[in-house]
């Protein structure tokens, strides 16, 4: 257990590399009850979120899911976040657990002159994900989704729904934060444990094979030497995976994490995720000035992946050097269980394309270890 | 959690054991659970001296890196070369398989080889762990 954002969270169950390989390949269970989740409702829901956020919320289809950010004034992210659109009126935010205070106190302030109620839930959820290619196969058997025949297989990627989980009322959704298929299940707190008891024994019980018929589940089944470390697991090949393995999956994913990547004095652009700000949407939004400014500059630092030549672990804050010069500074890194080097995404002052042909090392404590430019993601899952 | 009786403990989680003038030393079943997966140790060089209480190393896992420090005086004379290739050695079997580096100790006036007096018994870092939770 590890303290987090003022919460007691599970860092690892058992090993965390056997439960980043289990989530590859088959499923992981997580228990993510700390972000934070903030309901908007009300005719101007949409109109509002456009102005508060970087993207365009009123253009989300209720059932669907986009990932954006919320900037300040200047451009600086204060949060990457998940918004549904779970009605004409309703969106569900989540914000990362360090930054709930942060999103639920600008989304206030930003809504003051619209007709909107914007609340604080994260007490009203806990949040259970499914993640791995055997995640559609665990998972279907035990959800009821709204409309009634809306089959969980069918799903689309970053979409959501609501229903019943193991019998308890929840928001249903094909998101996730591993690079992986999975799903992410908001429910009640006092049914949390519940749903991941039977999740958990879903997961485990033999012949997990897919009423979601995706087939998904005999595949994880078949291929995972390492499910069972975690759990004992034959079946589906689920493992309970804590935040340790979640680190390692989001950044072989190539995603970004607030605090290492993300930050108040980056840009999205810096971050390769320009893609976020909606410079079309109508009307004006938070921190457009200072982002149009910075998408006509180019950003200042780049955002790049590098594999590591050695066993060491090139952490956060290391250097990086090209020909012996600092060029840069490590914002991630881990071993990648799925690569079998240690991975890491670094902040450069130049683009990873001016750097061709020239030496580069990163500074692990006083040692200069070779380190090779390598395009993001570091793993994609076949689709 | 093992800690088995024969062995000598320190409070920053090292274990050894002395054979004639050899002293054998690794880090504790409970290190390697609170270290998570070990993916790298730097060990002391063969012939290298070290100084008990003093850093002499570093074990990597996938979270955080911690010095290795050095239960006894003396010469380095055997690092465990395996754990280069698979430095989990040290989760999987850390009193045994996952040993790091062998001492030749220094002997005292009489040519008795001994180890520190400080050192913890089994029992003495049982207790240690279970006070830190």
């Amino acid at each position: 257990m590890t303290s987090f954002a003022g919460w007691q969270m599970p860092l690892r169950y058992g090993s965390e590399t056997a439960e980043h390989l289990a989530v590859r390949r088959a499923a992981g269970l997580f228990d993510l009850s700390h972000m934070g989740e903030i309901t908007v409702t009300g005719p101007d829901a949409g109109a509002a979120l456009d102005y508060a956020l970087t993207g365009q919320a009123s253009a989300v289809p209720p059932g669907r899911a986009r990932y954006t950010m919320i900037c300040a004034e200047d451009g600086g992210v204060l949060d990457d976040l998940v918004v549904y659109r779970q009605g004409k009126q309703e969106f569900l935010v989540i914000a990362n657990a360090s930054n709930t205070a942060t999103v639920f106190g600008a989304l206030t302030e930003r809504a003051a002159d619209y007709d909107v109620a914007v609340v604080d839930a994260t007490q009203d959820y806990a949040l259970i994900a499914v993640q791995g290619p055997a995640a559609a196969g665990i998972l279907a058997p035990l959800a009821q989704l709204e409309p009634a025949g809306l089959e969980l297989g069918a799903m689309k990627y970053y979409a959501g729904a609501f229903g019943t989980v193991a019998g308890r009322k929840a928001w249903v959704a094909r998101t996730g934060y591993t690079g992986e298929d999975g799903f992410e299940v908001y429910c009640r707190p006092q049914d949390a444990e519940h749903v991941w008891t039977v999740l958990a024994a879903g997961g485990t019980a033999s012949g997990g094979t897919g009423a979601g018929g995706t087939g998904a589940g005999g595949t994880g089944a078949g291929g995972t030497g390492a499910g069972g470390t975690g759990a004992g697991g034959t079946g589906a090949g689920l493992v309970p995976a804590g935040l340790a393995a979640r680190d390692t999956l989001r950044l072989e994913a190539g995603m970004p994490l607030y605090g290492n990547e993300l930050g108040p004095d980056v840009t999205p652009f810096e971050a390769g995720l320009g893609r976020v700000v909606k410079f079309d949407k109508p009307g004006e939004f938070v921190g457009r000035e200072a982002l149009a400014a910075r998408a006509s500059s180019g950003p200042s630092r780049h955002l790049a992946g590098l594999t590591i030549a050695s066993r060491r672990i090139a952490r956060h804050g290391y250097p990086v050097l090209a020909d012996g010069r600092t060029c840069g500074t490590v914002t991630s890194g881990a071993p990648s269980p799925t690569l079998g080097v240690p991975i890491a995404m670094a902040y450069l002052d130049r683009p990873a394309a001016s750097l061709a042909g020239a030496v580069l090392t990163v500074g692990i404590r006083g040692e200069a270890v070779p380190a090779h430019l390598t395009d993001l993601p570091f793993y994609s899952r076949r689709r | 959690m093992s800690v088995p009786a024969e062995l000598h403990y320190t409070p920053e989680h090292e274990w050894v054991s002395l054979e004639g003038t050899s002293a054998s030393v690794g880090i504790t079943d409970y290190a390697a659970q609170q270290l998570g997966d070990v993916v790298y140790v730097s060990l002391p060089a063969l012939g290298a001296t070290v100084t008990a209480g003093e850093p002499c190393g570093e074990v990597e896992s996938v979270k955080s890196v911690s010095d290795l420090y050095s239960p006894v005086d003396g010469e380095v004379i055997e690092v465990n070369a395996e754990l280069e290739d698979d430095p989990s050695l040290v989760n999987a079997e850390p009193y045994t398989a996952g040993w790091m580096f062998r001492v030749r100790v220094v002997q005292d006036g009489n040519g008795d080889a001994a180890l520190p007096t400080d050192l913890l018994s089994a029992a003495e870092y049982d207790e240690l762990t279970k006070s830190a939770g």
